[in-house]
């Protein structure tokens, strides 16, 4: 088989951190390519520098046996390389037919007054839907079919944009076992083509049931790109784990107790989590594993009372709340780290004291008149970014914008103190953060701990889990699908539970 | 347990509210009110519905891409000042006047259309701006004065065709212009998918400072239009001409399903929430409701409305939530 796309050692780095690194990938005509590795290996910065998202430092990229560099999305699908995405790309208000032609109706009429041909649009569309097994009318609006149709629609619009390549980024997160099964006859039907196809895929069974080759990343690095008969389930986490844990966590400091301060029981949300039921103690750090989309974000706005749960409940301390808002969260003693701290936890363009004094703002304001008293404010703030060690200029004056990743997570972490939360909620507390930085907000987890509160801490990182937490649960589709306690923490056995493939070497739930 | 957003009846009435209220309102006017169901009573509702009903044809175009003309009834205003000084000035004829009030109306929908692509200032700051903008320069050139229209105006305002007066025909010509170009060009579908989702519309390879400069330009057009149809029915054009229409406009859009989040609207739409403010209006008058009840009244039809979009946008947040788990499966 010809090679129809390779990269010749791709190399990105976002803010000093090496997200892909030296990478070399061939893709065939006529192959399926699976593409694995733990979140943050890189795929998608790999994915993204191919499809013009992000450029690359180094390296080139060669696509049809010429150069290769796309300036933005549409140079990519110009080129003729099309995404699949696990979030879909289309307009939900318009018909199938006009999804797929929205930048190039066919027309017809005279002079400037052009018409959009129906019939010829939809006749097209019939014939492409057909390729793809889509038997719907190219009438319907898009927001009335499944899922798993719509994917069908992204497919069918790559074909009518002849694209060679096809890239599937997680496509079956969404999808039922039936909608599985039909994209995957699809991905072989495009490949006995000759189209080449990249599938990235977190379910490894699918990955060794339809590629033809796999590449495996982690760390930026490409670990290995060879024949799917070279790999069992394995090898490829053995090859997506790797390194050693070194002197990357501080020494716990604290042992949790058994006294519970907060009590998930049985909570469902439709199509969301199933069944949680799980308990965090005083003093305890309690880690919430999962792959992306596993339903761990989701899991913890529920619990702080961002979103609504259809059953279940949840105690915090002695206080039962069917249902609570963020606001009782608060004055119960629950704080929410957020996964993205620029956009939901801080106010980037607001000097860092007001930012700190957020959540409190009312216990600074001088009764009667409720004016905030701005020197009562700062010395406050002031102090807790002395507990937390914040490198930053005057707080008075200095914006959130201006400071590093790190120190931006504690300024989030101090407003949280100021209201002295028994109930942490860190979610990627550590994401996007240089290695010194992650070590002291490691420790400062350590801390809260050891003053008597608990903290769940959410990851995609396995190892700072192991490193710092005293349990973890692993969560899979809005299930908790195993709990390890500090004997039984390996990357492996907890890897192998996130991809629910713990049956093979005994279930440890 | 089966959700309210799941249930059909529930979708079926928020999804037709300003039907079910147009209807509700209207019977209830023709049963209480004397002479409310006549035709010559219907014929002048839809009359004086005609200038708002234009502008929330243009503003539909406006609000289908998640933005906003505040600046349309200034824009109705400039246009007739400057239409009506010149036809004074030069004694140029009806149909010339109607072009420049026109032109006017473009040209101050493309400054709009530029603050906001080029400038990027949002929509409802730039139209602020432009509101008080357009009446400062129409106040300007006619130093205040109200400006009366050249008689041979009023023989071209009290044109009929069949019974039906002039300014219907002409918002029934803009309807249908707007009603083809949304369902029936390029253009209109890209609109609707500017306003769906504009980073998508900009991967799929839409121009989509393009389309959103198209909107506000029509939106201008058809304010123009509105205002020298009204100044031809008054033949005067005062300093408070057309002052306010822009609320009215915004309220029959979005009485008649017009998101204001984008995406989801229709012409024809804007004309009923049109003519079910007018209605609203002159059958308290017919009632004799006290004149300082009716803008309350008016409030509360426009507030069940507005409510009734936020409930149908939170049902559509919902139906397209992304799932995690597919529970249907297990059955």
């Amino acid at each position: 088989m010809t090679i129809i796309f390779q990269t010749d050692k791709l190399t990105k780095s976002f803010y000093g951190i090496t997200a892909v690194n030296e990478v070399s990938i061939e893709v065939k005509k006529g192959e399926i390519s699976g593409l694995i590795g733990q979140n943050g290996a890189g795929k998608s910065t790999l994915m993204n520098l191919i499809g013009g998202v992000v450029h690359p430092d180094e390296g080139q990229m060669r696509f049809h046996d010429s150069a290769y560099a796309p300036r933005n999305p549409s140079d990519a699908y110009n080129a003729g390389i099309a995404f699949i995405h696990q979030e879909l790309n289309l307009f939900t208000n318009l018909s199938i037919a006009e999804n797929i032609f929205v930048d190039n109706f066919p027309t017809r009429g005279f002079g400037p007054f052009q018409f959009i041909d129906r019939k010829k649009l939809n006749d097209n569309v019939r014939d492409i839907l057909q390729q793809v097994g889509l038997d719907i009318d190219p009438k319907t609006t898009v927001e009335e079919i499944s899922p798993g149709e719509r994917q069908l629609v992204e497919i069918a619009k790559a074909l009518y944009l002849d694209a060679e390549l096809i890239i599937f980024d997680e496509p079956t997160t969404s999808l039922t076992a039936r909608e599985t099964g039909r994209l995957f006859e699809i991905m072989k039907q495009l490949r006995d083509e000759g189209k080449a196809i990249i599938f990235i895929s977190h379910i490894l069974k699918d990955v060794i049931a339809l590629a033809d080759t796999v590449a495996v990343m982690r760390d930026g690095v490409l670990m290995a790109q060879e024949a799917v008969e070279n790999f069992d389930i394995n090898r490829m986490i053995n090859l997506m784990v790797g390194r050693q844990l070194e002197q990357l966590y501080p020494p716990k400091t604290t042992q949790p107790t058994e006294i519970p301060l907060l009590t998930v029981k049985d909570i469902s949300a439709k199509g969301i989590v199933k069944d949680i039921n799980f308990m965090l103690h005083r003093g305890e750090v309690l880690g919430l594993f999962g792959l992306m989309g596993s339903g761990r974000t989701e899991l913890a706005r529920i619990i702080y009372g961002l979103d609504d749960y259809d059953r279940g409940n949840i105690v915090i301390g002695e206080k039962h709340s069917r249902k609570h808002s963020a606001r009782d969260s608060i004055k119960n003693g629950v704080a929410f780290v957020t996964e993205n701290r620029r956009e939901e936890g801080l106010l980037m363009s607001i000097n860092i004291a007001d930012n700190i004094a957020l959540v409190r703002l009312p216990r600074f304001t001088n009764t009667p008149l409720q004016i905030v008293d701005g020197k009562r404010l700062s010395g406050a703030a002031q102090r807790a970014a002395s507990v937390l060690q914040l490198k930053s200029g005057d707080i008075n004056t200095q914006t959130a914008k201006a400071l590093s990743g790190g120190n931006q997570q504690k300024v989030v972490i101090a407003k949280w103190l100021l209201s002295e939360p028994r109930v942490f909620l860190m979610d990627e507390p550590t994401r996007g953060i240089d290695v010194g930085a992650k070590y002291e907000i490691y420790a400062i987890i350590d801390q809260l701990a050891a003053s008597g509160s608990g903290v769940l801490v959410i990851s995609s990182e396995l190892e700072e889990l192991i490193g710092i937490c005293d349990r973890i649960l692993v969560m899979n589709q809005g299930e908790i699908v195993g709990e390890f306690l500090p004997d039984e923490f390996s990357e492996d056995l907890i890897l192998r539970a996130a991809f629910r493939e713990h049956e093979q070497v005994g279930a440890p739930a | 347990m089966k959700q309210l957003y799941e249930n059909r009846y529930y979708n079926f009435v928020i999804n037709n509210a300003t039907a079910i209220l147009f209807v509700i309102i209207f019977a209830f006017f023709a049963l209480t009110a004397r002479n409310f169901f006549s035709t010559d009573n219907v014929l002048s509702i839809i009359k004086n519905a005609s200038f708002v009903g234009m502008l929330a044809v243009g503003m539909t175009f406006v609000l289908l891409t998640a933005g906003i003309d505040l600046s349309v009834g200034s824009n109705m205003y400039l246009s007739a000042v400057v239409a009506g000084l010149l036809m004074r000035a030069f004694e140029i004829p009806v149909g010339m006047g109607l072009l420049i009030a026109v032109g006017v109306g473009a040209l101050y929908g493309a400054f709009n259309a530029f603050c906001v692509v080029k400038l990027k200032i949002i929509p409802f700051m730039v139209t602020l701006a432009t509101l008080v903008m357009g009446r400062g320069i129409g106040t300007f050139l006619t130093e205040s004065e109200q400006v009366d229209f050249p008689e041979r105006v009023n023989a071209f305002g009290q044109l009929r065709f069949i019974e039906i007066p002039m300014p219907v025909i002409v918002f029934l010509l803009i309807l249908i212009a707007a009603v083809i170009i949304l369902r029936f060009t390029p253009l209109g579908r890209q609109i609707y998918a500017v306003g769906n989702d504009p980073e998508a519309a900009k991967k799929a390879g839409i121009n989509t400072d393009l389309v959103i400069s198209s909107v506000y330009i029509i939106s201008g057009i058809c304010a123009g239009l509105a205002g020298f149809i009204l100044a031809s029915q008054v033949m005067r054009v005062d300093r408070s001409f057309g002052e306010q229409y822009e609320f009215d406009a915004i309220a029959a859009a979005v009485l008649a399903g017009t998101s204001l989040f984008g995406g989801r609207g229709s012409a024809i739409g804007a004309v009923f929430g049109a003519i079910l403010l007018q209605m609203v209006e002159t059958g308290l008058v017919f009632r004799n409701v006290n004149l300082y009840l009716q803008p309350m009244v008016k409030a509360v039809v426009i507030f069940i409305a507005v409510f009734v979009d936020s409930l149908r946008t939170a049902n559509l947040a919902r139906l397209r939530r992304r799932f995690i788990r597919s529970d249907e499966d297990e059955t």
